[in-house]
């Protein structure tokens, strides 16, 4: 672990639930700074330059979407959005403007460390290895090799690329779209459907159980997951 | 006699009319005696002063006559157009009603009040038209000459030698507010007329000699005078009673007048009206139906009709009575409603037939008592003396040939008999069969019988015997006595005969009104009501019937009609007229009669109710007044009837209401309990964590309070989330974003959901690739997974596996979740699917109820179904269906 402690900036317009993430954060070793509303967020990744922001959705002056897109303007600091249920269609927009991860209230602190971590991964972790190891699977990116419990899997072009894009990104949600536009590069309306047949190819191959996945997680409304491993 | 103090009954009439008045416009006449005394320059003149005092006024009608003083008053006005009306390819321009009503000015101005419109206007007469405008709020200022007054018609007519057609009936004047008199000394109309400033229509150039004589004129300006004086003296009189003043009251006279099929009636009614005008008197008149008149022609019956209904428009109170004597039944209705004065006509007919039949106004006369009578001249021809109706051979040949063989027959008897008895009881056995006669066939064979009977005694059984002379004088007075009897006896039984068809018409009625009666109060829905009232007065009347109503507070529409009638779009603005006003509309009444209906608005005192139509089967037939009355009271019973069913439609209402409101305490109590319960726990954990005590709690326990506070908080998560699904499939607010999805995943995303839970419970699925990917919402039918097999686990024992089966049949993907609980109860299977319905177990299950309740409407937003069953080897299946498209 860093000497330096990590700095998230926790933004929510309720008090309560800032609290609590104070107390939690700090008892995982962060320091925290806090902002409840969006202007106020914007003015403090700019003077604060925190590593991480949690923002809230529900923002009384700018909504979420929009605190995102204005920050990725100029920066590439993480960004977690927390939301509410069935706020499925303002969660890939924030998703989409390139927040980095979701949460949905209420969650356990034990969600909230992992996508914080995942988060900071990115852009923390110096190096990328070749080699992607999970539970029983394998995957060689330099010989372009992919093992289910030391079998040999044969994988389509595009079942293969869809892999090594989510692996790359493993532990962090990847939106329809932003997939499609990772595999396709363009990302077309009914590109989610094929991906839909394609994801579903791939888990026949790779799942013990593919009704029960353990790797490719579907996140409902948003898109899919690749369960967290290790380089 | 009425004594002097104000009478109640008057004083109520005139508050009432007070209170009529406001919200009603107010008429103003300006009266005149003839053509071109200045009654439209008089009009104009005064609308243009009210126009400057800032009152709103249009011109509805004004005649002009092309004078060039009147033209120029009306220049400065407004006129609403006048509507052209096509009437035998002919354009008539009248006033457009339409127009003013929508217009709607504070005043109108409608010249000659006593116009008659063309047909296929809305009124037959402008009078009409005027009345509802003003029953609309809108004051109106008409003209009117005197001789257009319906109870001056025949003095009119008598004084010019003219009979005026158009007449307006003096109940309108009861609601004029103001007359002005529109004075010109006869001598200066005359000057006029010569300077050819009075406007004359062509075709009654020949008859100006004749109107326009100074002797007329004088007499018609005496009698306008005289009209308006009386209204004056009205007014005092009127404000004396409300005021109190003792004055000499004019005594509380009450007039009846008797009407007969006669022709001298219609002058009875016009001078009663006058009478009672005079003394201020509330007048009746009364038919008298004698078993006579029942025999009367068709022409006759209508004629008393048109009496009685004249006698109605001018003010008094008709009513018809069965009797046996004319002057009995209205002596005795006089006497019950404390008539002072009897109207009769002199007798018209040459004295003998008087001694022979009564003569009702001897009658009268000498049984009136305290009464006065009130004699009444006619100056037309007498009527000429005719045979009296029952003279008249008309009855059947047969009967006449019965009475030859009943005479015979006696004679044949008495010819047997002759031996054994004296003359005298020959007689008797005469008289039975002039008895016989009359009681079978009527009058004419019994007179017939009796006269032959005479002539055969004599003949043979009276000394000199074969001869027809008498040698006792005494046997004359047998002959005389045999025709009395038989004369007596035929119309003593006729008489029977005919009052009892009489009683038997009126039964009839009576019955039919029982019957209807009785048959709805027995009914309370609405639509029984209907079909009860048309059966009903199809077969009383003999008419198509429609039934009318609001829909919903709503505009007027068909409610219930018989099969073969149909309602064209004018006809059910008709119906909407009556049903607006609460007035009688269409066929055979005053307000678009030509109509093919009649529509009779249904009355209750909170309103009208609806509408009821009458169209007779065969086209010429008007109903008699006897059928009216009859029709009248149907419609008040339909329209108690249909009241009483919205009122209890009503109640019915109120009382789901309450049952409503019931149910919903229940519900939130029960919804308050179980978001409750979890929260115990929850700050029951938290707190002893708080609670300083708590530091004496080893790991384990303080470990196991937080595993309790998160499960159930995790519980309050769902049920909130459960609540809030149903509440927005309650409001329609769920959108449904469908795609085609892969039913693998779906299934595996609600196990992921659910893992924590699932820990004890083995799931298998069974589900083939091949399976087609159907179009549903990911989200939603995931939530729907997830509460079918939270349901599962939470009725199933720990260890016990779930299955969950997926396949495709009949266009459906099914899936189904079974498990091995104890399974549902029978009855309960259709019930599961019901919003907070619990099965009831032994162990309290937890949980509001609403998941399957939520399922249950997502998946059928999606098109498809739920269902529940047993499985036979224990346990239970619960199956969500999604259509393939």
């Amino acid at each position: 672990m860093a000497e330096t402690r990590l700095k998230i900036l926790v933004v929510d317009d309720e008090p309560a639930i800032r609290r609590f993430l104070r107390t939690a954060l700090d008892t995982y070793g962060y320091s925290i700074s806090e902002a409840a509303r969006g202007e106020e967020a914007l003015n403090a990744v700019a003077m604060g330059h925190p590593d991480a922001v949690i923002l809230d959705l529900g923002l009384p002056d700018l909504d979420g979407v929009e605190v995102t897109r204005r920050l990725r303007e100029w920066t590439q600091i993480p960004i977690i959005i927390i939301s509410v249920r069935d706020q499925e269609n303002e969660k890939v927009n924030a998703l989409d403007a390139g927040a980095d991860d979701y949460l949905t209230k209420p969650f356990g602190i034990g969600e909230l460390m992992a996508r914080i971590r995942v988060a900071l991964r990115r852009s923390t972790w110096p190096e990328k290895q070749p080699v992607f190891v999970l539970k029983d699977l394998v995957m060689d990116m330099a010989r372009r090799l992919v093992s289910v419990s030391g079998q040999p899997v044969a994988l389509t072009p595009t079942e293969y690329d869809i892999l090594r894009i989510m692996v790359a990104n493993s532990g962090k949600v990847l939106t329809h779209h932003q997939l499609a536009h990772l595999v396709w590069g363009n990302a077309e309306e009914n590109q989610a459907h094929l991906l839909r047949v394609h994801i579903g190819n791939l888990r026949g191959k790779i799942e013990s159980d593919p009704s029960r996945p353990y790797y490719i997680i579907t996140e409902p409304g948003v898109g899919y997951r690749f369960r967290e491993g290790n380089y | 006699m009425e004594h002097q103090r104000p009478d109640p009954d008057k004083l109520l009439a005139r508050v009432q009319a007070e209170e009529a008045q406001q919200g009603l416009g107010k008429l103003k006449i300006f009266l005149g005696y003839a053509a071109g005394v200045g009654k439209t320059y008089a009009m104009l003149e005064a609308a243009h002063q009210r126009k400057r005092e800032g009152i709103d006024i249009v011109i509805g009608y004004i005649e002009t006559h092309k004078r060039l003083e009147t033209e120029a008053l009306v220049k400065e006005l407004e006129i609403i157009p006048r509507q052209q009306v096509l009437y035998h390819n002919v354009q008539i321009p009248e006033m457009d009603m339409d127009a003013i009503l929508a217009r709607g000015p504070q005043l109108v101005l409608v010249d000659e009040l006593a116009h008659s419109n063309a047909p296929g206007v809305r009124h037959p007469k402008r009078y009409q038209d005027v009345v509802e405008l003003l029953d609309s709020g809108i004051d109106v200022y008409t003209t009117l000459n005197i001789q257009h007054l319906e109870s001056l018609n025949d003095i009119v007519a008598r004084i010019t030698g003219t009979l005026v057609r158009e007449t307006i009936p003096d109940s309108v004047l009861d609601r004029v507010s103001d007359i002005e008199v529109i004075d010109l000394p006869p001598e200066e109309l005359l000057k006029r007329l010569k300077e050819g400033k009075v406007y004359i229509p062509d075709q009654a150039e020949r008859a100006i000699d004749k109107f326009f004589r100074k002797g007329n004129l004088t007499a018609l300006r005496e009698m306008m005078m005289r009209r308006a004086a009386e209204r004056v003296d009205d007014q005092m009189r009127a404000y004396m009673r409300t005021e109190s003043i003792p004055g000499p009251w004019a005594a509380g006279e009450r007039l009846l007048v008797c009407i007969s099929p006669g022709t001298l009636s219609e002058r009875l009614v016009r001078t009663a009206r006058r009478l009672a005008d005079e003394l201020n008197a509330k007048w009746y008149a009364v038919y008298v139906e004698t078993p006579d008149e029942v025999k009367l022609s068709q022409e006759k019956r209508d004629r008393i009709a048109d009496m009685l209904q004249l006698a109605e428009e001018l003010g008094a109170r008709s009513v018809s009575l069965p009797g046996r004597s004319v002057s009995e039944v209205a002596l005795s209705y006089a006497r019950r409603h404390n008539v002072t004065k009897i109207i009769v006509g002199k007798p018209l007919r040459p004295h003998w037939q008087e001694l022979l039949r009564g003569s009702v106004v001897d009658e009268l006369i000498h049984a009136s008592g305290g009464i006065d009578m009130y004699m009444v001249t006619s100056e037309a021809e007498p009527v000429n003396p005719r045979m009296p109706e029952g003279w008249r051979p008309h009855q059947p040949w047969p009967r006449y040939l019965w009475g030859i063989i009943l005479a015979a027959a006696a004679t044949g008897l008495s010819l047997l008999v002759f031996p054994f008895i004296s003359p005298t009881n020959i007689a008797i056995i005469y008289l039975l069969s002039v008895v016989l006669s009359a009681f079978y066939f009527g009058r004419g064979p019994a007179i017939l019988t009796s006269v032959l009977g005479v002539i055969a005694f004599d003949f043979l059984f009276i000394p000199p015997h074969f001869t027809m002379a008498v040698s006792d004088s005494e046997y004359l007075l047998t002959f005389a006595g045999l025709l009395a009897v038989g004369l007596v006896i035929s119309h003593l039984t006729s008489l029977v005969r005919e009052q009892a068809d009489a009683a038997q018409g009126r039964e009839a009625q009576t019955v039919a009104l029982y019957e209807l009666g009785k048959d709805l109060t027995v009914t309370t829905k609405l639509t029984d009501i209907a079909r009860t009232v048309i059966a009903q007065i199809s077969q009383t009347f003999g008419r198509d019937v429609a039934i009318f109503l609001p829909e919903d507070h709503g505009p007027l529409k068909i409610y219930a009609a018989c099969p073969e009638l149909t309602i064209a779009d004018n006809e059910l603005a008709v119906a909407d007229w009556s049903f607006q006003r609460g007035q009688v509309a269409g066929r055979g009444t005053d307000t678009l009669p030509d109509a093919s209906m009649r529509y009779q608005p249904l009355r209750t005192t909170r309103g009208v109710v609806g509408v009821l139509g009458v169209r007779p089967m065969d086209a010429g037939h008007h109903l008699t007044h006897d059928q009216r009355r009859t029709l009248d009271t149907f419609a008040n019973q339909v329209a108690m009837a249909i009241e009483r069913a919205r009122l209890a439609e009503q109640a019915h209402q109120a009382e789901i209401l309450e049952i409503t409101d019931k149910l919903q305490s229940a519900l939130l109590n029960s919804i308050s309990h179980d978001l409750r319960t979890p929260l115990v726990s929850i700050t029951g954990a938290l707190s002893s964590l708080l609670d300083e005590g708590a530091l004496k709690l080893d790991d384990v326990s303080r470990r196991s309070l937080v595993e309790t506070a998160y499960e159930e908080s995790d519980r309050l998560n769902r049920l909130v989330g459960n609540l809030l699904d149903m509440t927005r499939l309650e409001a329609g607010a769920v959108r449904i974003h469908k795609d085609i999805c892969d039913v693998q995943d779906v299934v595996g995303s609600a196990l992921e959901q659910l893992n924590s839970r699932l820990e004890n419970h083995p799931v298998t699925i069974d589900a083939s690739p091949e399976l087609p990917n159907i179009s549903m919402d990911f989200i939603l039918i995931s939530r729907v997974l997830v509460n079918v097999i939270d349901n599962a686990i939470k009725y199933s024992p720990p260890g016990a596996p779930i299955e969950i089966r997926a396949q495709a049949t009949n266009g459906y993907l099914e899936i189904a979740v079974a498990d091995r609980g104890a399974g549902i109860p029978k009855e309960d299977l259709s019930k599961i699917f019901d919003k907070f319905y619990r099965v009831q177990r032994p162990d309290n299950v937890t949980g509001t109820g609403l998941g399957l309740a939520i399922s249950k409407g997502i998946v059928q937003a999606h098109g498809g179904f739920m269902a529940a069953e047993n499985r036979s080897d224990g346990g239970a299946i619960i199956m969500l269906a999604l259509p393939t498209r």
